[in-house]
């Protein structure tokens, strides 16, 4: 059949399954907006900021695992969604970002709205296409859903110029890809993996360092089975929250900067760790010479530039994690005596006792850590926790009882502010049967409140819970510890009155002073099912730890700040 | 860890922005490259590059791995048992002895490629340290003008 560019784009959405689109028109993909109106298959989201759109088809993607989608126009368009390719590539979600371009006859001209939209995305994308005919765009629009969600998923971006949207070509929807460049290895070696088995099945202090892969190859239920078999503790990334449930007793808790001192002293002693897609990220190895220094190396991850970047691996193991657990697991089965590692155990469960995770609770003031052990009380499950970037995101990450993948919703590899509202957005769109929750900040809130508008006016009830501490709260606390106190530009004393901001929006604002207050504001919210702001104002002061300091070593962690 | 010298070939597909994806690569990642040589493989939509690279085991290790990574790659051969060979251009003034920069163009495998009213250009193309060791030689016929192209190179078998 003969179509427009933009008829097979908007074909594409409907035979690939899309049922949402975010995005925000303009000159260059108006054709595609005109298409969009006349269909009814899937709706459209119009953000108020095109980085929102993004980070929407981002937490919409985090929260299902399919792939997130956002339309945008031609140059200032494209530029601002550069921050949610960003984010979505350093956190490998699959995304498939479509943006307007300036006619083929006028690229290269400079011409309005015109910028290298593929050069830019080039670094911060699993791949990119300008499309230089409407001959080619049904397979581009093909490969590109395929890439964004096979191997290491990644976001693609597809650049299209406004005079391939109007021109008239066959459309013939390719029914499978074969890219011979491209061919993920998604099955392990087998020999590898027995030796693996083998390293599990006579290790002394073996540790489970679980990561961001497995919630990507859906293997969380198969990582449970394994930890249950081999009674084998374990840690979790932040990108791997909700792995393991909370109270599963294998679980050590989060690793790294701002880990549990049970769960970076594992890693410290450990004499083999079995990693399950994670990327050995700065923030969670401290310094590299000193880490996991007494263990040998199990690592499976499918991209193999993941294998050996940064430490080197005793047993690499290419492939699906889901695939090669299925091997896996029955084979260290067979040997594996849990009781092996009970001396182990004890050990871990003795540093737990004398450091575990923890916070002195007030009554006179509200600590930011309380708000979200107490969401954690009266929503639990029910839930799926977005959050912004700070310290709010450290002790969401640190204190909330995650039951399940998915349930937990962060920019990670980028640490993005501005991310926490507009995902949660797309997770409630994604997820409406959950209370979608934004743990954010006062830095952060405002880096996209403009999302305000775009919640209420599409229905989307988000909570926004803002542990208020007049601060820039995490660069504050780096200020405090080795700064010498000199808190240049991190004061927030100014504000806006957030309940009327939301309000002037649509939406409804709370303001909390006290425990009590908190309750009512939260079951008002969620019993309303409205967008909703609710301003915690929390202990100023208050600082996340544990902590690794930067470039430090995971066994000697800062536990306690005296001033 | 050591430093070393690596010639990796890669085999990609002919589209738009191919080279800029892989210097864009070293560019992004602090690789470095000495040379880079490329043009498509006859009757296939398929260009080779050379890369002509520095770096510790396990630079080249992540260099090779990323080099896989990117979608349109097909292949990456590390080369371990090659032939490489380099060109060099050298243009001399006319005044200069012209059968003596035969004779040395002659000892590396070259020769003359023209002589006009002003200059005399030679051509050679050898092993990357014959091609130096020729422009060392050459020195003392005063050249003008130097070219080099990067390195090739073929496995052996
Ligand atoms: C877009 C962006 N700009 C700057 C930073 C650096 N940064 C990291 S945390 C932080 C403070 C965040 O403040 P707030 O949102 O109030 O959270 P808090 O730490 O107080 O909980 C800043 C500025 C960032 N991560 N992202
Ligand atoms: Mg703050």
């Amino acid at each position: 059949m003969e179509m427009t560019g933009a008829q097979m784009v908007i074909e594409a959405m409907k035979l690939e399954g899309v049922d949402t689109v975010f995005g925000y028109p303009g000159g260059a993909i108006m054709n595609v907006y005109d298409e969009l109106y006349k269909q009814s298959d899937f709706r459209h989201i119009l953000t108020r900021h095109e980085q929102a759109a993004v980070h929407a088809a981002e937490g919409y993607a985090r929260a299902t695992g399919k792939v997130g989608v956002a339309f945008v126009t031609s140059g200032p368009g494209f530029t601002n969604a550069v921050t949610g390719l960003a984010t979505a590539y350093m956190d490998s979600i699959p995304l498939v970002v479509i943006s307007g371009q300036v006619p083929i006859t006028l690229i290269g001209t400079d011409a309005f709205q015109e910028i290298d939209a593929t050069g830019i995305s080039r670094s911060c994308t699993k791949h990119n296409y300008l499309v230089r005919s409407a001959k080619e765009l049904p397979r581009i629009l093909k490969e590109a859903f395929y890439l964004a969600s096979s191997g290491r998923p990644g976001p693609v971006h597809i650049d299209i110029p406004k005079d391939v949207t109007a021109e008239l070509a066959k459309f013939d929807y390719p029914t499978h890809v074969d890219l011979p460049t491209y061919r993920p290895t998604t099955k392990g070696n087998v020999r590898q993996i027995k030796k693996a088995a083998e390293a599990i099945c006579s290790a002394k202090r073996p540790v489970f360092y679980l990561g961001g892969g497995i919630i990507h190859s859906g293997s969380a239920d198969l990582v449970r089975e394994f930890v249950n078999a081999t009674q084998i503790p374990a840690v979790e990334t932040l990108m791997a929250r909700g792995t393991l449930r909370h109270d599963d007793p294998m679980l050590l808790g989060m690793v790294g900067m701002h880990g549990t001192y049970q769960a970076n002293m594992a890693m410290s002693e450990a004499d083999l760790m079995i990693a399950l897609g994670p990327r050995f990220d700065d923030r969670v190895t401290g310094k590299l010479s000193e880490f996991a220094k007494h263990a040998k190396i199990i690592h499976v991850d499918i991209d193999p530039s993941s294998i050996g970047k940064l430490v080197d691996v005793d047993y690499p193991i290419v492939g699906d994690l889901k695939e090669v657990l299925e091997v896996m697991i029955p084979k260290v089965k067979e040997h594996v005596d849990p009781d092996r590692y009970q001396p182990w155990r004890d050990i871990l469960k003795r540093y737990n006792e004398i450091h575990p995770l923890k916070y002195e609770d007030s009554e006179k003031v509200i600590k930011p850590q309380w708000v979200i052990e107490r969401v954690g009380e009266l929503l639990g499950e029910d839930a799926v926790i977005s959050t912004d970037v700070g310290q709010h995101q450290m002790w969401t990450a640190q204190f909330y009882p995650f039951s399940f993948p998915r349930q937990f919703v962060t920019s990670g590899g980028l640490g993005t502010m501005g991310f926490g509202f507009p995902a949660a957005m797309g997770v409630k769109r994604a997820r409406p049967d959950k209370v979608s929750v934004n743990f954010t900040g006062d830095g952060s809130i405002l880096m996209n409140i403009q999302e305000l508008v775009t919640a209420v006016e599409s229905r989307l009830p988000v909570i926004n819970i803002i542990l208020n501490n007049h601060y820039l709260g995490m660069v504050r606390q780096w200020q405090t510890f080795f700064y010498e106190k000199r808190y240049a530009e991190t004061d927030l004393s100014f504000q806006p009155d957030f309940v009327r901001l939301a309000e002037a929006c649509g939406g409804v604002g709370y303001r909390v002073e006290t425990k009590d207050e908190f309750d009512e504001a939260l079951k008002d919210a969620v019993e309303k099912g409205v967008v909703a702001m609710i301003d915690v104002i929390v202990d100023r002061n208050e600082n996340v730890l544990p902590m690794v300091p930067s470039g430090g070593t995971l066994y000697n962690m800062m536990l306690e700040f005296k001033d | 860890m050591k430093v070393e010298r690596r010639i990796i070939s890669v085999v990609v597909q002919n589209e738009h922005s191919v080279l800029a994806r892989i210097t864009g690569l070293f560019a992004a990642r602090g690789y470095n490259i000495e040379t880079l040589t490329v043009a498509p493989i006859p009757d296939s939509d398929m260009s080779r590059l050379t890369i002509e690279t520095r770096g510790n085991v396990r630079v080249i290790e992540q260099i090779i791995k990323q080099l896989h990574k990117l979608i349109p790659t097909f292949k990456v051969i590390e080369h371990e048992e090659m032939i490489e060979k380099e060109m060099v251009m050298m243009k001399f003034p006319i005044n200069e002895s012209l059968s003596n920069i035969q004779a040395l163009c002659e000892a590396y495998n070259g020769g003359i490629a023209n002589v006009s009213s002003q200059h005399i250009i030679t051509m050679v193309a050898d092993e990357p340290k014959r091609v130096r060791h020729f422009i060392e030689a050459a020195q003392r016929f005063h050249p003008v003008e130097i070219v080099r192209g990067g390195v090739v190179a073929m496995e052996r078998e």
